[in-house]
């Protein structure tokens, strides 16, 4: 019994721990080395075979050089804020369109919800990739939206969308939309009916009694759907590489690109950990959210 | 929620779904163009199809992407479903909160990230990039949706009928294979099936951990697209989505009918 469970616990927590963790370890490690013309392209390196005096050179070779790089790089904190700018702007778009259909999806008769359902979750399970990619027909300079425009005689020459950040936000509210509507769907269809009725009762008018008492008792739908969105969306790099611009800075790529591109490992794993603290944050505050919740609903 | 469907809420939802599918819908009718010029309309034609079918590169991609997929989701669902187990049903042990942070952590962690740190452990373990680190990399962050899918089907299940089979002399495995694991089962199979298509899909994770050698199809679409719309592509989304459609809506119809028959024979145990 005892060996089973064992067993049982540490298969899944070694794996982890392996490949999970461990490799956290070695960013951090890498964001403290130096970066060096050999393979692997940083120094130092861990020579157990050195014994003590080896590790104690290797600790001593750790410095904290690529962060106060990063810091005085403009490129750097400048791809930071505007990767958080357009996170969040993406992600109050994506609640004005979500919330309408998560609305839409609660008031609807029961027969229909598992197909409104169903018409929701299913984008979700197609490719994102390709998600993203069949809006470069639709934004370019003669793709399907200039050229409907044009048509309707709203403008005489065509917009540039494809390769600007207005392009991004598309992409991810177009992408991500599915994560804002469940949550809220979630909340609006728990919600008592009879309170509703009351307020009208009461005197409210529907527009009222929804900006009253709808709108706030969503509330923990609207939080945990809106931490759906910004945080993917700020360490996105799939986007913003198919549908941004070159002027389009999200950190994701930039991150990508020190590391594919340039080949600087330790200043990657330093972006790396820095976009990692700005994370915490939100998702500290995701997870009280969600706590919250599993409190409220026992 | 009391209910009047109004103009509002129909409109709401009508547009959201058009601004949903109308992409996906213009992809799939433009990959039936015979014209190269994917936004011009010159009559129907499926040799995009063809082309595709014969392009061996592609083909190659998307045998190493099925292979990944297959070997990673599977290996995904084991680990997945017994640290769903663990999560649920194995009480307190040392380091318990640091296993549950690891579990929920691959899921808000950007791509970008994880796919970073895999990498530089395979560099510093000295492993050669291909097909099996792209496997370990992908049964690494899958098989923690499986395990939040499973755990939650394991909260709400009655754990009595667990307790009752131990007590009438089953072993703690006779007791999850013969009851547990029935119970489960349709969240372990959609529990693979997210870990499938989450591998099939996935581009940055694969970057970081392929090879040279191997090329997974998200990286070969990526590479092409960023050279703007083919209709070749354009074919191969087609492809994808269809499969997919097909995938999810055999998958919910047999999940429904197994679902009713739960039900059926709950009510008939509970008549007797």
């Amino acid at each position: 019994m005892n060996l089973r469970r064992l067993v049982l616990i540490a298969t899944p927590y070694l794996w982890l721990v392996v490949f999970f963790l461990v490799p956290f370890v070695i960013v951090f490690k890498i964001a403290l080395s130096d970066y060096a013309i050999s393979i692997p392209p940083y120094t130092p390196t861990l020579d157990l075979s050195a014994g003590w005096e080896g590790i104690k050179s290797f600790f001593g070779a750790l410095d904290f050089e690529n962060f106060t790089f990063l810091a005085s790089d403009a490129l750097y904190w400048k791809a930071y804020l505007s990767s958080l700018q357009i996170a969040a702007i993406s992600t109050v778009i994506t609640l004005l369109v979500g919330y309408p259909i998560a609305y839409g999806m609660a008031q609807a008769s029961d027969e229909w919800r598992p197909t409104l359902m169903m018409l929701v979750i299913l984008p979700f399970w197609t490719s994102f990739l390709i998600r993203v990619y069949s809006w470069i027909g639709i934004l370019s300079n003669e793709g399907f939206l200039n050229q409907f425009l044009l048509w309707l005689g709203i403008i005489d020459t065509p917009l540039t969308i494809l390769n600007t950040n207005a392009a991004v936000y598309v992409g991810i509210v177009y992408t991500y939309l599915p994560f804002m509507v469940l949550p809220i769907y979630s909340a609006l269809e728990k919600l008592d009916g009879s309170l509703i009725e009351a307020a009208e009762d009461l005197g409210c008018s529907r527009a009222q009694a929804f900006w009253l008492i709808t709108l706030p008792l969503s509330k923990p739908g609207v939080i945990a759907g809106c931490f759906l969105v910004f945080i993917p969306a700020l360490g996105e790099f799939v986007i913003p590489s198919i549908l941004g611009g070159s002027s389009t800075l999200m950190i994701g790529k930039v991150l990508f690109e020190e590391f594919f591109s340039n080949r600087d490992w330790p200043v990657a794993s330093a972006v790396a950990v820095v976009l990692l603290l700005i994370l915490i944050v939100p998702i500290i505050l995701f997870q009280r959210n969600e706590q919250k919740q599993r409190e409220a609903n026992q | 929620m009391n209910r009047r469907f109004s103009w509002f809420n129909a409109t709401s939802l009508t547009l959201g779904f058009v601004f949903l599918y109308l992409p996906m819908i213009i992809l799939i009718i433009f990959s039936f163009n015979s014209s190269k010029l994917v936004t011009v309309w010159a009559g129907f034609s499926t040799k995009w199809y063809g082309e595709l079918l014969g392009n061996k590169a592609f083909l190659d991609a998307a045998w190493v992407t099925l292979k990944v997929a297959v070997l990673s989701s599977t290996l995904a669902t084991v680990l997945g479903t017994m640290a769903a187990y663990v999560l649920v049903r194995a009480g307190r042990f040392a380091g318990r909160t640091l296993f549950s942070g690891m579990i929920y952590a691959p899921l808000v962690m950007p791509e970008v990230i994880t796919g970073l740190a895999m990498l530089l452990l395979f560099i510093s373990i000295g492993m050669d990039r291909g097909v099996s680190t792209i496997v370990l990399a992908h049964t690494t962050f899958t098989m923690c949706y499986v395990s939040v899918v499973v755990s939650s089907r394991l909260v709400t299940f009655d754990k009595s009928l667990e307790e009752a089979a131990l007590d009438l002399g089953c072993t703690p495995f006779d007791a999850f294979r013969s009851v547990t694991l029935p119970i489960i089962a349709p969240a372990v199979i959609s529990g693979w099936l997210l870990a499938f298509t989450l591998s099939l899909d996935d581009l940055v994770i694969a970057s970081f951990a392929a090879g040279p050698s191997s090329t997974t199809l998200p990286m070969k679409i990526f590479s092409s697209v960023r050279l703007g719309v083919s209709p070749e592509i354009n074919a191969l989304s087609t492809l994808m989505i269809g499969i997919v459609t097909v995938g999810v809506i055999t998958a919910s119809l047999v999940s429904k009918r197994s679902i009713a028959r739960q039900r059926a024979e709950e009510q008939a145990a509970a008549r007797a």
